[in-house]
């Protein structure tokens, strides 16, 4: 099951990320997750919220560059070697990943954003696994 | 010294040679272009009606346009088996502009390149090394036979491998240097980072520098690293009208002396084409008087600049024309390569993922120019790889086209400045 992350653009400038905070705050729109990457021209905001249409819609209409991008949001044992394990799943597909960030830690589960190159394989070879996927409703 | 006696003829004298050359002129292209017919035919005039110099305002314009819609040889008003040479210019849109030359015109060019070396202050004893680069570029070629025809020792080493250069001056004793003035900035940094002073390790007392504007700063520089004995002096010209010659700047530095025996400049309002008076500033337009192969007749070089008919206390009466002080286009010259906005224009619409929006900005980054181009991501992505792929194509895309690297600088929709006019989309910091 895939979730939506929103990609938000940013110029490596003042008051940027806050600019898009901003937008966020305003039309009342939680963050679930974020990862902030960049390099020295600009940075890529990657978010999971809990309404990421409006979310893109009020951004674009605010003047950034985003990008609505099929996810999967992974509910693994919030223990040692958790991780790894998937990872390994993943790797003996031959599926590689592109991004992945931490999402939240909730009582023993603990939960990951992945996106893989080959995105359908991956959720196809996971759900055999049983593994577990979150969506942006019930996270 | 002064090379030929036409450099000092009276005004009157040199108004003389020029109504009879244009006349002639006139009539040959009347006859044998059928572009200049077509022109002259739409508004009513005759070669007959040319019976001053003062008629010269009736004649129609040739823009690069014409030539480009002739293409390759409209505008010649000789058979091609009569061209020795052809050359084309650096124009990078589309078809070059090219120009032929009769062995005349190969005489002529090199008679005016000589007024211009000896204006500079080259002699027979001059060892002279041309760092232009070779080929269709007339400005090589140009200097290369005006020099050997005044009897200096010529070094063609071309442009590139900076460090090869240096060794020849050092080892041939290099005397004169034929360079844009960033390449001779350029080369007195290679020659300090191979432990040379160029000021006191080589002989280089002569810089005759073109293809790119010599402002007041970049002499400065150039007397700073090459020695303040360096006689710097700058020279105008291009491809349509011949090449380098057309003028040049004699060591009083007080303008550059256009060769009026061979060309008739006027000064225009770009705007309306109306011809200014003496000393007004505005668009300069060259009448070729004496040419065979490609006799344009007030060929608009879209340079903005002014003219001086006072005599030179150099001794020449030939009158001065200003260092260019801007183009009446936008056309912009970046290390001697010309640059036209709607060029990089044209490769950003080709991207999806951008806006229509865009900034050109020009630095200069030690003795170099620095390009950079501001653009509008409207597509986004979630991944950095995309981001650099992107900028890698258009990066490489405008370098097919200009043969430049540029700087691609991603900006969110919205953030460059929109224009209710005519858009400024350059940003020209080099003489700031």
């Amino acid at each position: 099951m895939f979730s939506k992350q929103l990609s938000v653009f940013i110029e490596n400038r003042k008051g940027r990320l806050g600019e898009v905070l901003g937008v966020l705050k305003e039309n009342d729109i939680n963050i679930l997750s974020l990862s902030l990457a960049d390099t020295t021209e600009y940075g890529l905001l990657r978010i999971i919220t809990d309404n990421p249409e409006t979310a893109k819609k009020k951004l674009s209409d605010s003047g950034f560059s985003t990008m609505l991008t099929d996810v999967l949001i992974i509910k693994i044992p919030h223990e040692s070697g958790s991780l790894q394990t998937l990872l390994t799943l993943l790797t003996e597909n031959g599926i590689n990943i592109e991004y992945m960030y931490g999402l939240s830690v909730n009582g023993e589960k603990a939960s990951v954003v992945l996106k893989a190159e080959d995105a359908l394989k991956a959720e196809r070879i996971l759900t055999e696994n049983g593994v577990e996927f979150l969506s942006t409703d019930n996270i | 010294m002064i090379w030929s006696k036409e450099e000092t003829l009276s005004r009157r004298e040199i108004e003389e040679i020029q109504l009879s050359r244009l006349k002639e002129t006139v009539n040959r292209v009347y006859e044998k272009v059928l572009p200049y017919k077509k022109k002259m035919d739409e508004i009513g005039l005759k070669p007959d009606d040319i019976k001053s110099l003062k008629d010269l305002s009736k004649l129609p314009f040739i823009t690069k346009q014409d030539m480009r819609d002739t293409y390759p040889f409209g505008l010649f008003a000789v058979d091609k088996k009569e061209l020795v040479r052809i050359h084309a210019s650096s124009g990078t849109t589309g078809k070059p502009t090219v120009v032929g030359y009769t062995k005349n015109d190969l005489k002529t060019w090199t008679e005016c390149v000589s007024r211009i070396a000896c204006m500079g202050g080259a002699s027979k004893e001059d060892i002279a090394q041309i760092c232009f680069g070779y080929g269709m570029f007339t400005g090589a070629l140009g200097l290369h036979y005006g020099l050997e025809n005044i009897g200096a020792t010529i070094v063609p080493s071309s442009t590139g491998n900076s460090e090869k250069q240096i060794m020849y001056m050092q080892d041939f004793g290099t005397s004169l240097l034929v360079a844009t003035p960033s390449y001779a900035l350029r080369l007195a940094e290679v020659a300090n980072s191979m432990g040379i002073d160029p000021k006191k390790d080589l002989s280089v007392k002569i810089g005759l520098v073109g293809s790119e504007l010599l402002t007041d700063a970049m002499r400065a520089e150039m007397h700073k690293v090459w020695g303040d004995d360096m006689k710097i002096t700058s020279n105008y010209g291009m491809s349509e009208l011949m090449g380098p010659g057309v003028s040049g700047e004699c060591l009083e530095h007080c303008g550059m002396h256009i060769n009026e025996d061979y060309f008739i400049p006027e000064i225009i309002n770009p705007a309306t084409g109306e011809v200014l008076p003496e000393g007004e500033k505005g668009e300069l337009v060259v009448t070729c008087i004496k040419k065979e192969g490609l006799p344009l007749i007030r060929y608009r070089t879209k340079d903005i600049t002014r003219l001086f008919y006072e005599p030179c206390k150099c001794g020449r009466t030939f009158c001065r024309m200003e260092n260019p002080s801007g183009r009446s286009d936008d056309m912009l010259k970046v290390r001697g390569v010309n640059v036209f906005p709607s060029q990089i224009e044209e490769v950003i619409l080709s991207f999806a993922e951008l806006g229509p929006h865009y900034e050109i900005i020009v630095e200069r980054e030690g003795y170099s120019d620095k390009l950079s181009v501001r653009v509008e991501l409207v597509k986004s992505t979630d991944s950095f790889s995309d981001l650099e792929k992107l900028t890698a194509n258009i990066r490489y895309k405008i370098k097919t086209v200009l043969g430049l690297d540029v700087k691609i600088i991603l900006e969110s929709p919205n953030t460059l400045k929109r224009f209710e006019g005519k858009a400024k989309r350059i940003i020209d910091l080099r003489n700031k």
